[in-house]
């Protein structure tokens, strides 16, 4: 046994109501910059729907992840090693711009400069890559909410097997939003793929990280991650993908996605997982029993045999008492209701969800009876098979089994919670005819529904005695800023990182909503955070010579 | 002047090109990448790309054999002066028509489509014209000089391989360029051009080729080391106490 330990995280489906927030704070602190706008690290979509980018999920395509080979081992998808070097000057399964969108901007300009004249002038839209006018066919998140739906959402690859019978009854369809960030994989494909070995997985807390030092932009990353949550910074020519915010992580704040989630819908946790048994686990022969075997993985904190084995592994003892607290566990373990996405990729990934049953309430509602009893919610879910083979196809492989499990306890939980809302004792045998008990029915209800911060992030610090040094804390000598930083680049990534802490925000925003520019801003210091390299920004460089002397 | 051409200016090119690597190597580790544009294009780059490639792995080789292996050898080996031209000539044929046909195809693409043309750098540009300059005029040499004949008969293997070893081992014979024809004095001009520009230029990714991969495991695991935190590296001044 050789226990390792794994941020992860858990997304309740029932509670994201598709606002977009996560994607956009995520991107005002990471990927606001050129040569990323097309990238978004969290992506919400619309299901049914193509995704981002489009049709992402159609492995026969884009052949990422990993296949079970004949022999019972695992094997890229895309190929081996050597199949890898000889495609290596043009990758023929990288997905090109169009697949997920051309970034665009405005041209504002024209608004305030254009001269007097009948018609109003126009901010046309111009293409981020090329400077020419453009227009705009697609973008992230083009079908929201359905739109187009006839025309797109009814090519999503996971409506396979049940395609006709949905476009059959697509005036009654079911829709629900699936946030997507980087899995933090297990077995990741994308470090797998890497040429250069740049793409690693931490082993303390197992964030999957780009080494921009090492990353050559071979790009085989981009097309061996199954989620296409890699992607190429067409500036830097480097691979970026999402960090698990792990500067915030570290001292023991959740990711930006998770903190800005009005819906509260994100848990973040450890999982102690054994590192040895990752392989054989994820090179099972059923696609249907990778759910399980991904779980017979992950370690139980409680037990005291793996307890002893993480002391041995170097697991600090704080982080083995955050296991035992871990929401995440709980949601895996012991509820045994979030459930993992697209294990048939045999990647491992570690962000699960709890998939949704409000597709099933809403149309119990609809049709006019009590979408909280719990008769009329189990009769349901045994009859609205499309929803839950959607599901099926999302999370479990097609396998409607756990799908079914997952539902019909969110559906128990909904009835005995109704009894207990309206004063009456809580019905034990609704909790009883899904397996569980009572007290379990009500903790599971606590976590789900009302769980405060500290119990839905239960994030342990990276250590204490090398907490000077974190990112986000700098409190590092400051005599070892001279001379210090990353001089020799320029542009927007020069400098030591900016920490992207909530102080940060607070900043900028009072810059932003200041009635007037100080004469000074900052007493002479330069906002580097959104300076393009272009220009000469005032006080950056010492003045010229010349206009010393004049 | 034949001594600062054949001596001196390669010796400083030489030397450009291994410090200006260092140095680079040291200091922009960031900026050493192929700076793919395939997210921009893929039809032309598809063909062009591996054609140029391949092909340019082929030009290399010959490269080392025709100048790095002494007549000598061969001779020991009982290859005549006739089959080796034949086999240099052939193979250096291909693999130089593959490379000026994906050069082409890339040089192409790079004017024509926008997002590739905004993305090239004014470096792209003077590396482009060198690199095309270098491989327009070896082709010159390989096809006026040994199969057209153009010039008279010229074995470079007892002139320009001769002076390159030497340069190598640093006891030089400039005379042996001196009196080479001229497509094979401007190639080698050229060349050494390029190689002083080729530290500063996207041509660094061809030393980071990943041959590593094929031996490495599939899963690199790395641990947030001790002496290098979060993502700042060490900073220079006062070491550390605790």
């Amino acid at each position: 046994m050789r226990v390792m330990a794994q941020m992860a995280m858990v997304m309740n489906l029932d509670k994201c109501i598709g606002c977009h927030t996560c994607s956009v704070t995520c991107k005002q602190a990471w990927t606001n910059r050129a040569g990323t706008e097309y990238v978004w690290f969290n992506n919400v979509e619309t299901r049914p729907g193509l995704g981002y980018p489009r049709r992402y999920e159609d492995q026969d395509q884009w052949e990422g992840g990993w296949v079970r080979k004949r022999n019972g081992r695992l094997a890229l998808r895309a190929g081996g090693r050597f199949k890898k070097l000889l495609s290596i000057f043009s990758n023929p399964k990288m997905p090109s711009i169009e697949d997920y969108y051309e970034p665009w901007t405005y041209d504002y300009e024209t608004l305030v400069r254009a001269p007097a004249s009948d018609t109003f002038p126009v901010a046309r839209p111009k293409s981020l890559l090329s400077g020419e006018n453009m227009s705009i066919e697609w973008s992230a998140n083009w079908d929201d909410n359905l739109a187009g739906s006839g025309e797109h959402a009814a090519t999503d690859v996971m409506l396979k097997d049940i395609g006709e019978k949905v476009k059959l009854e697509f005036e009654q369809t079911f829709m629900f939003y699936l946030p997507r960030i980087c899995e933090h994989c297990l077995n990741p494909s994308c470090a797998a793929s890497c040429p250069s070995g740049a793409i690693y997985k931490r082993s303390e807390d197992g964030i999957v990280l780009v080494d921009q030092d090492r990353c050559r932009g071979w790009r085989m990353c981009i097309s061996g991650c199954p989620y296409k949550k890699v992607y190429f910074n067409h500036k830097t020519g480097k691979a970026e993908k999402c960090t698990f915010c792990y500067p915030r992580i570290e001292v023991g704040i959740p990711t930006v996605c998770s903190e800005t989630c009005v819906g509260r819908l994100r848990y973040i946790g450890l999982m102690l997982y054994d590192a040895d048994k990752v392989l054989e686990a994820a090179a099972v022969e059923d696609d249907h029993d990778l759910y399980e075997s991904q779980r017979s993985v992950f370690l139980d904190p409680n037990d005291p045999q793996v307890q002893r084995e993480a002391a041995a592994s170097g697991i600090p003892l704080d982080w083995v008492e955050a296991a035992k607290r871990s929401p995440v566990w709980k949601l895996i373990n012991t509820y045994k209701v979030a459930l993992p996405l697209h294990p048939e990729y045999r990647t491992m990934p570690m962000v699960w969800y709890i998939p949704p049953l409000s597709p099933v309430v809403d149309i119990i509602r609809d049709t006019g009876h009590d979408a909280e009893d719990k008769g009329n919610l189990f009769a349901a879910i045994e009859a609205l098979r499309i929803p839950i083979g959607y599901l099926a196809n999302l999370f479990t492989a097609g396998d409607i089994g756990p799908v079914d499990a997952v539902l019909r306890k969110l559906a128990a939980m909904r009835a005995y919670m109704r009894d207990i809302n309206l004063g009456d004792e809580g019905d034990d045998a609704i909790a009883e005819a899904v397996g569980m008990s009572g007290t379990d029915m009500y903790e599971m209800f606590r976590l789900l529904a009302i769980a405060k911060y500290d119990e839905r992030y239960v994030i342990p610090t990276a250590h204490a005695e090398q907490a000077h040094a974190l990112e986000e804390l700098a409190t590092d000598c400051p005599v070892s800023e001279y001379g210090g930083g990353q001089q020799d680049l320029f542009g927007e990534g020069s400098g030591t990182p900016t920490p992207v802490a909530v102080e940060n925000f607070r900043m900028l925003q009072d810059r932003q909503t200041a009635d007037h520019m100080p004469e000074n801003p900052m007493k002479g210091r330069v906002n580097l955070l959104n300076w393009d390299g272009k220009g000469r920004p005032g006080g950056l460089f010492p003045a010229r010579e010349e206009e010393d002397r004049r | 002047m034949d001594t600062f051409l054949w001596v001196v200016f390669p010796y400083l090119c030489l030397a450009t090109f291994v410090v200006g690597h260092l140095w680079r190597y040291r200091y922009d580790k960031f900026g050493w990448t192929t700076r793919s544009s395939q997210l921009y294009e893929n039809r032309l780059l598809r063909f062009g790309s591996p054609l140029f490639h391949f092909g340019m792995l082929g030009v290399v080789g010959g490269h080392v054999i025709g100048l790095l292996i002494p007549t000598a050898w061969t001779d020991f080996l009982g290859i005549d002066d006739h089959a080796y031209h034949l086999v240099a000539v052939i193979g250096g044929l291909a693999a130089g028509i593959a490379t000026v046909v994906g050069m082409v195809i890339l040089i192409y693409r790079r004017r024509t489509v926008g997002p590739v043309f905004s993305a090239t750098t004014n470096m792209d540009k003077v590396m482009y014209a060198f690199l095309g300059a270098v491989i327009v005029l070896g082709m010159w040499n390989t096809i006026a000089g040994s199969i057209l004949n153009l010039g008279g008969e010229y074995n470079y293997r007892e002139g320009v391989s001769v002076w390159y070893r030497s340069f190598l081992a640093f006891q030089p014979q400039p005379e042996l360029m001196a009196t080479a024809p001229i497509g094979f004095q401007l190639h080698a001009f050229v060349a050494f051009v390029l190689f002083a520009l080729w530290p500063f230029t996207r041509l660094v990714h061809v030393f980071s080729a990943p041959l590593g991969y094929l031996t490495r495991p599939y899963i690199v695991y790395r641990s947030r080391s001790t002496d290098r935190l979060g993502s700042t590296p060490p900073k220079r001044g006062w070491d550390r106490v605790g």
